[in-house]
């Protein structure tokens, strides 16, 4: 089923890059706040993958081609100005689109209806994050433009259609660009103007392409069942 | 395992209210002071007959957060206790519709959290949406606080600091 493990590889893959936060994050308070996310985050994607099939299989098995993750989930953390920039962009497309599964009656729904709720604080204390820093020092409004500059070429992807979903992410496109927009716009940010879709833009990981930190990002999350197949505790 | 859907269930029978009191008295493993009944998690208790005159008990339990990691131990303590009341097979599946919400928290439930230290729920407002309604402090009552962070010592709770009495305190958060 591959809308299930397109939303459920999202999930997985943004929840480990968030939990690699735990004993780095700068203050002690966004530690806990960041595995909270995470946490939301695996258990959407254990409903998720289990839609899809066995959900240990799926995501420690599965070889990097084999995943269906948007490409900006993957990203990897840089400075903290780039964590909340990639959960700004991200959150701002999944909770609008967890509120158009939730509204119809597809397999979905019921995971989209209990997500949604969770989402919402995530795009909240990602617009947080992102109006303190946009609109903070000299240095944090830099270090944030720069992060939304950086990964604004993986947001075209978003919007792709997704075999399966029952929603057309492109008809998503227009609010999120409002939404992200808004918000940069109140964080003194400028809104970047790259290319998003076409030659240049970046975005394939719905097809199985993924960038280079990818695989050694899986090679971290599956280690340990790897090597030890079948263990239990 | 997820279901989709609430099953549908025929009146309760008497066996069937008194398994619920069993399951609904088992104290939530990460809040023990409220049981799952009050915290609202407990969904139902099916009792269901095979041609064998064999018994077979189905408990449905919500999650809090789609991740909440105590539902597997919810579900150990749920089965244990329906064991010891007499149940042998017992089945306790998670179901996310309809979601749960912090509503669901009875008022015994909020007034427990507030005894434990835990400013309870206010009346869900727009999910995220900033709270205009005063949270008060659980140690000594004032409703001047501030929000620490939207994310606490578990998911569903958020942690704040009385700026009267200097204390943080958790707040469950309205979800």
């Amino acid at each position: 089923m591959s809308a299930a493990l397109a939303l459920g590889d999202d999930a997985l893959v943004l929840s480990h890059r968030l939990g690699q936060w735990a004993g780095h994050a700068p203050v002690l308070e966004e530690e806990v706040a960041l595995a909270n996310i995470a946490l939301d985050l695996l258990g959407q994607a254990r409903v998720l993958l289990s839609l899809a099939g066995d959900e240990d299989e799926l995501a420690f098995l599965r070889e990097e081609r084999a995943f269906r993750n948007v490409q900006l989930v993957e990203q990897p953390n840089g400075d903290f100005a780039h964590t909340i920039a990639r959960q700004l962009y991200f959150s701002a497309y999944q909770l609008p689109l967890y509120r158009e599964l939730a509204a119809g009656d597809g397999p979905f729904a019921p995971l989209a209806a209990k997500a949604a709720q969770e989402v919402d604080y995530h795009l909240d204390h990602a617009r947080q994050w992102t109006l303190r820093l946009g609109d903070g020092t000299q240095e944090s409004h830099a270090r944030m433009q720069r992060a939304c500059d950086a990964l604004w070429r993986y947001t075209g992807e978003l919007f792709r259609p997704v075999e399966g979903l029952g929603v057309d992410p492109s008809a998503l496109e227009q609010g999120w660009l409002r939404s992200v927009g808004e918000v940069l716009e109140r964080a003194t940010l400028t809104l970047p103007d790259g290319p998003r879709s076409g030659g240049w833009a970046a975005g394939a990981g719905r097809e199985g392409l993924h960038t280079e930190s990818f695989g050694r990002m899986l090679a971290e999350m599956q280690h340990l069942h790897r090597s030890h197949p079948g263990a239990s505790w | 395992m997820v279901t989709r859907e609430a099953a549908r269930t025929a009146p309760e029978t008497a066996l069937e209210r008194e398994l619920r009191r069993v399951a609904g008295a088992v104290p939530d493993p990460e809040l023990p002071v409220v049981s799952l009944a009050e915290l609202g998690v407990l969904r139902g208790v099916r009792v269901t007959y095979a041609p064998d005159g064999h018994r077979a008990v189905r408990v449905e339990l919500t999650p809090t957060y789609t991740g909440c990691p105590a539902i597997g131990a919810m579900s150990d303590d749920v089965r244990r206790a329906l064991r010891e009341q007499g149940q042998s097979d017992v089945e306790v599946v998670t179901v996310l519709a309809p979601p749960w919400s912090t509503d669901d928290i009875s008022e015994d439930g909020r007034r427990k959290l507030a005894e434990a230290g835990i400013a309870p729920p206010g009346p869900r407002g727009g999910g995220a949406v900033p709270l205009s309604l005063a949270i008060r402090c659980p140690h000594c009552g004032s409703t001047a606080t501030e929000l620490l962070s939207r994310f606490s010592s578990t998911a569903c709770k958020a942690l704040r600091r009385c700026t009267s009495c200097g204390e943080p305190f958790d707040h469950f958060k309205e979800l």
